[in-house]
């Protein structure tokens, strides 16, 4: 997974006002514009190395939080087959994070100041896990629909400007294509299998739909302006074509094994042939992207216990005469 | 051909094995998402799924050559007293001194175990053995390598490694503990038997602390735990058993 579609970016923190030289960005835009990648040594606007790091930390956090509600069903996984899937993903999730940190390493920022901004409620994630992963079946859900929909949002990215970023998407979706066969696999098991198994899936499902269309973020009508990072080739796709993507693909599937997507209004409307849907809870959204989502306070604890735990071993492993050397992609 | 009583040595024999690499596996994998850095973490995560591995290639051995039941009925529907892994791997994962220490005691047995049976005259064992002694290579260089890289780490580094070994060198030689029908398979080529892995076990171990600068415990002055591989278990072994059957029990005729 997981990079949610949705990328939070607190607003006094924008530096899209510094005057950049106007030569300088003009080759730069050039450049982008001519499908170029820009790498790390190359000159890039302040407000372009911001945003990008926020980004691909966002990614990278996202990551290693989410292996967290999956990595939970490891030991509960029913049988060999679905056990060692299952470890399979969830350690691909935490390489993910890996080759993440390093790509946003590149623009400065160290993986160590990107942790603790993590863990001190600095740095967002996606908000989709946030959410307790309360059944089996939400493994079913969390590795077939979450991750399809990172998939959408993901493949659009590595079409971006910023070369260690698209490499390391590149390989993540080619990852995740199987992730997603893993929880398709499991959501279809379940979903034609017995009562109690179908019952474990819709119920999933119907936990799960919400944050799922929160996922790409709100409607472009109500997002902020995201002109300039459209031009930069930050950001790929609006957030309502990600959605409706992602609705095109998989309504179908959900549909197709007989469980019930929980919004009696969602349909295609076959004049504009769009999806029209309820909108989701916008204000849940934020408060969730605030702190108060039903697990933000638990994710956290985990992910800092997990660091406290940790510091005696990278203590030693730290010796007086290595360098930090920031990787070159 | 083997008689019955050398198979079932060879049903013993592979049974604690495979029961050791299943509930190590599950172990190892709790530290998922939790280990001190992403690259522990990942090794500790590719590691278990080796084990987990090792142990559904075992229990097919016992499945398809000796009349046992299928591989997930064997890890997921028996009783904990039917369950003969050693008391070492039950244990929760605690600190990453622990883990640490319990990988290297368990990786250095499994390798010289999958070396020897790699040329054992049962043929199933033999050719399994032969895949996963190299799979387990990498888990010893892995282990060894850090045991190395903290023994020379910090003094607190040093000192949690040494406790840990100290603590549990007991559970540790526990994972000798003789089996009915030993000496059939010893006598007949198959295995060459606990005695001979412990003493091959004490010789790798005594090298790899000595090149991390910890001290060897002396292995004639502390008492082996004995009783894993007799169905006793610690307190450990049945919430983890629990936990792991926990979807299965949902509906066991249900497929997942």
């Amino acid at each position: 997974m997981y990079g949610g579609g949705y990328i939070h970016d607190d607003q006094k923190k924008k530096t899209d006002s510094i005057a950049e030289d106007p030569a300088l960005l003009a080759e730069f835009e050039a450049r982008i514009a001519r499908g170029e990648k820009i790498e790390p040594r190359d000159w890039m606007p302040t407000e372009y190395r911001r945003q990008l790091i926020r980004m691909i930390e966002q990614h990278a956090h996202s990551e290693i939080i989410g292996a967290l509600p999956e990595g939970t069903w490891i030991t509960r996984a029913p049988g060999f087959r679905r056990k060692l899937a299952l470890m399979a993903k969830v350690q691909d999730e935490v390489g993910h994070a890996q080759l993440l940190y390093s790509a946003a390493e590149t623009l400065g920022k160290s993986r160590e100041d990107m942790i603790n901004d993590l863990i001190n409620g600095k740095s967002k994630y996606s908000n989709v896990f946030n959410y307790p992963s309360k059944t089996w079946a939400d493994v079913a859900v969390i590795g077939f629909l979450i991750d399809a929909a990172a998939i959408v949002n993901q493949v659009a990215n590595s079409k971006g400007s910023y070369g260690p970023y698209c490499r390391a998407l590149e390989r993540i979706c080619y990852e995740e294509s199987f992730h997603l066969k893993q929880g398709h696999s499991i959501f279809v098991y379940l979903a034609t299998g017995t009562p109690t198994q179908r019952a474990m899936v819709q119920d999933a499902l119907n936990r799960w739909w919400q944050p799922i269309m929160h996922f790409f973020g709100p409607s472009d009508k109500m997002s902020q302006h995201t002109e300039t990072l459209m031009r930069w080739k930050v950001k790929m796709a609006s957030n309502d074509d990600m959605r409706q993507q992602f609705l095109n693909m998989y309504v179908p599937k959900i549909r197709e094994v007989g469980i019930t997507i929980p919004d009696p209004n969602l349909h295609k409307n076959p004049e504009t042939n769009m999806w029209e849907f309820t909108e989701p809870d916008w204000n849940e959204f934020y408060e969730v992207i605030k702190g108060n989502g039903p697990c933000n306070a638990e994710r956290l604890a985990v992910r800092r216990a997990a660091e406290d735990n940790g510091a005696w071993v990278r203590d030693a492993l730290r010796k007086a005469d290595q360098q930090y050397v920031t990787p070159l992609a | 051909m083997f008689n019955k009583q050398t198979l079932d040595a060879v049903r013993s024999l592979l049974l604690f094995q495979a029961d050791d690499h299943l509930i190590i596996g599950h172990r190892n994998s709790e530290w998922t998402g939790l280990g001190p850095i992403l690259e522990e973490d990942i090794a500790f995560s590719s590691i278990a799924q080796d084990k987990i591995g090792h142990a559904l290639g075992l229990y097919t051995i016992l499945n398809e050559n000796l009349g046992e039941a299928e591989p997930d009925t064997l890890a997921f529907m028996r009783n904990e007293s039917d369950f003969t892994s050693c008391q070492l791997v039950e244990l929760p994962i605690g600190e990453y001194d622990f883990s640490l220490v319990r990988h290297l005691f368990f990786d250095t047995a499994a390798l010289i175990r999958f070396e020897d049976l790699a040329t054992s005259s049962f043929d199933p064992v033999a050719k399994l053995a032969r895949k996963v002694k190299g799979e387990i290579k990498y888990h010893v260089f892995h282990a060894n390598t850090f045991i190395k890289q903290l023994g020379h780490g910090s003094e607190e580094s040093k000192a949690r490694l040494q406790s840990a070994i100290n603590q549990n060198f007991g559970l540790a030689l526990g994972m000798f503990e003789s089996f009915e029908g030993e000496k059939l398979l010893i006598d007949q080529g198959i295995y060459k038997g606990e005695a001979a892995i412990r003493e091959a076990w004490l010789g790798e171990l005594q090298a790899v602390l000595l090149e991390a600068d910890l001290k060897m415990p002396d292995a004639g002055k502390v008492e082996p735990v004995y009783g894993g591989r007799k169905g006793f278990h610690t307190e450990y072994l049945q919430p983890l058993l629990d936990e792991m059957t926990e979807v299965f029990r949902v509906d066991p005729a249900a497929e997942w």
